[in-house]
Formats: structure tokens, sequence, C-alpha cells
């Protein structure tokens, strides 16, 4: 496959969570804005291209039996990096991810990357891979939260799009709406790429 | 947290970690296995049972590793590093011991044992307890009440998934889709329970 392949196949055809269904626990749980989605998201894509990187250049060296240890304390050295980034520079959306951010090393996204891809392919191939797969995440991270931040509260990033005597479907933002959102987006989703 | 517990506090702890803050329900973690695993009965029963297992004692052993260790040093902000590798560790022992001395639960549990490596419910309570500054009885009841609670999503999940297969289901929200939905309806009905804590 082409580089330009690799990059947009996370876009689209490999999108997660809806298409690769991974990483479903942030997706509903930080999904209750637009900005938190993408915040959780671009975290999520620094994370998985940094270690589909590291990953990729040490393919050769890890031993098969360790490898799955091994790409887990790949991860999480630069889980703790994003950690207190974010605690130093981003920290009102620190505080909003709270306990996702840490569990960004359990997402199966980048250990199923790592393990499916960057261990077996060159360097460009995984950085191309990482980035369109992270992006992709963020994408529907941000397009859920919208969603739900739109239909659930009346605003999006902040700004209110609805009159003010509307009535939000307050539903959405509560964990019951998460998974009911993702669910008929994922219908939504199926019957688009049915056509 | 951290001071003196009544046996009712214990109660209330518990009955909040089963059923308000229902760690997958509520909480959201451990959403993977949740839809991967929960097709059959039998399964989801198996993967409870190694859930409950690992959860309480990664609970118990992350919370020595962070006082003895972590606070010792004053490492803290290895906390994720640590814990992970702890997590891994005790997975792969549970793994090594259980083929030893029961090969026939192990081959029941097949797959499901690794995975609960990467299952965000097992390094999420960890983390949790951690955060409310549990003492380390308080820890390990609430990691089992927390595993306790996955464990009854997980089962009633499937039961329901069992049946949801030969329903008339329309075709793009067959498998997952409608099984999102079904959670939303579960966690609905388990929201109901806010308040009484």
């Amino acid at each position: 496959m082409g580089l330009a392949k690799e990059f947009t196949k996370g876009l689209w055809q490999e999108l997660p969570p809806f298409r690769l269904v991974l990483g479903l626990c942030p997706t509903l749980a930080v999904t209750t804005a637009a900005e938190n989605g993408i915040g959780m998201g671009l975290a999520t894509t620094f994370v998985l291209t940094c270690s589909n990187i590291l990953v990729s250049l040490l393919r050769n060296i890890i031993p098969g039996k360790v490898r799955i240890a091994a790409f887990i304390v790949i991860i999480a050295s630069f889980v703790v990096t994003v950690e207190l980034l974010m605690q130093a520079y981003f920290y009102p959306l620190y505080q909003v991810l709270g306990i996702f951010i840490p569990l960004i090393v359990v997402n199966c996204i980048i250990l199923g990357r790592a393990e499916a891809f960057a261990s077996k392919r060159s360097l460009l191939p995984s950085i191309m891979d990482g980035l369109g797969i992270g992006l992709g995440f963020t994408m529907s991270l941000g397009f859920l939260g919208a969603a739900r931040e739109i239909l659930g509260g009346g605003t999006v990033f902040g700004l209110s799009v609805f009159w003010s005597s509307f009535e939000p479907m307050a539903f959405l933002l509560k964990p019951p709406g998460a998974f009911v959102c993702l669910g008929l987006i994922l219908g939504l989703i199926n019957i688009v790429s049915r056509r | 947290m951290g001071e003196v517990m009544t046996f009712s506090d214990y109660m209330l702890m518990i009955v909040g970690a089963i059923l308000v803050n229902n760690i997958l329900l509520a909480r959201f973690l451990g959403q993977c296995p949740f839809l991967g695993v929960s097709r059959r009965m039998d399964t989801a029963a198996g993967m409870s049972m190694a859930v409950i297992f690992v959860i309480t004692l990664a609970g118990a052993i992350t919370w020595l590793v962070q006082t003895y260790l972590l606070e010792k040093f004053a490492l803290e902000y290895l906390q994720t590093i640590a814990f992970i590798l702890v997590i891994a560790s005790l997975v792969q022992l549970v793994e090594i011991v259980m083929q030893k001395t029961a090969p026939a639960l192990y081959r029941a549990l097949g797959i499901y044992l690794p995975l609960i490596t990467t299952n965000c419910a097992v390094l999420g309570v960890a983390i949790i307890n951690i955060q409310e500054e549990h003492t380390f009885f308080q820890a390990l009841i609430f990691a089992f009440a927390s595993a306790l609670g996955y464990s009854l999503a997980l089962v009633l999940f499937a039961s329901i998934r069992e049946r949801l297969a030969l329903a008339h289901v329309p075709k793009p929200f067959e498998g997952i889709a409608i099984g999102l939905v079904t959670a939303g309806l579960m966690a609905m009905a388990f929201s109901g329970f806010a308040g009484l804590v």
C-alpha cells in the first residue's frame, strides 16, 4: 500500500471506534463535549504515533515472547509523558478527562496497532498508520462529542446553538445517552457504508 | 475516606460500587470485552470469574506498590507505568498458576485471560482506589465490589444478547450497534439507583 493509503485508511475504512471496534471506553466517557473529545483524540494520536515509531524501530530487537510486555512499557512511557504535559499546559482539559488519560495505556487501539502493524512494518508506513488512525479517532470523538453536546446541551464548543427556551435532550449527556448515541451513529455508518 | 469505617459504611460502599456507580454502566470502564465477550452466557460467566479474581488481586497489590514503593520514593508520577506492569505480570502469573492447578478452567477461559491485561476496568479500579484515598482493606473491598458489579452487568447483558440474536433486528444495526443501544437502556435502568447511597 502506498503511504497515502496507510494514512487515509484510518479516516474511513478502518475508522476507530466505528469500523475498527476498539477504544470504546474513552469514546463513551469523554464525549460529553466536542472539545473534550478532540482533546482526548489528540492525546491518543500523540501516544499512538510515538509508540508506533518506537515499536517499528525496535521491531527486530524485541524478542517474540515478551513483545506484549515491551509494547506496554513503551506505550506507558509515552502516556506518562502526555499526562505530565497535559497537567502542565492543559490543566482544565486534564481535569475534565481525569482518569481516562492514564487509561490511554490500555486503549486497545494503540496496543492493537503496535501488534498488528508497527511490529511488522517499517518506520514511514507505521508513522502514517499511527497518524491516520489517531486522526480518525479524533474525528470520531469530535463528531460524537459535538452530537451529544448539541442535542444534549444546546451548545457546541461552549457556544449556544439553539434559542434560549429550547430544552435539550439532557439524557444524551448522561452515561445511558452515550451508549445509545454511539449505537445509533454506528448503525448510521453501517447504512452509509453499505450503499 | 481513610478514617475508620463501620460495617454499614462498608455496605454503603459495596452497594455504591455494584449498583450506583457500576464500573461498566456508569464509569464506562471495561467496554471492549463487554461487547466482545457477551454473546453467550458461558463465555460471559467465565470472563466474570477471571475478572473478579484479577481485579481484586490487582487492587490489593497496586495499593501496596503505591504506598510502599511510589510514595516512599516520591515517584507518584510513575504510577501508570508501575500499575500496568504489576497488572501485566499478575495476569501472566495467574495464567501460569491456573495452567498447572486448574487446567480445565484455564482451557475454558481461553484467550480471555491474557485479554484482561488491557481491560480498562482493572487499571481503572487501581487508580480510583488511590484517588479516593482508601485504606488497604477499603481498597480490597472496593475492588471486589466493583468486580462484582462488572460481572453483574456482563451476565445480564449476555442473557439479553442471547435473546437479541433470535430477534428481528434491522440489518445495519445487527451486532454491536444494537448491543450499544441495549447497553444504554441497561445503563438507564441502573442510573435509577442514583440517590440510593
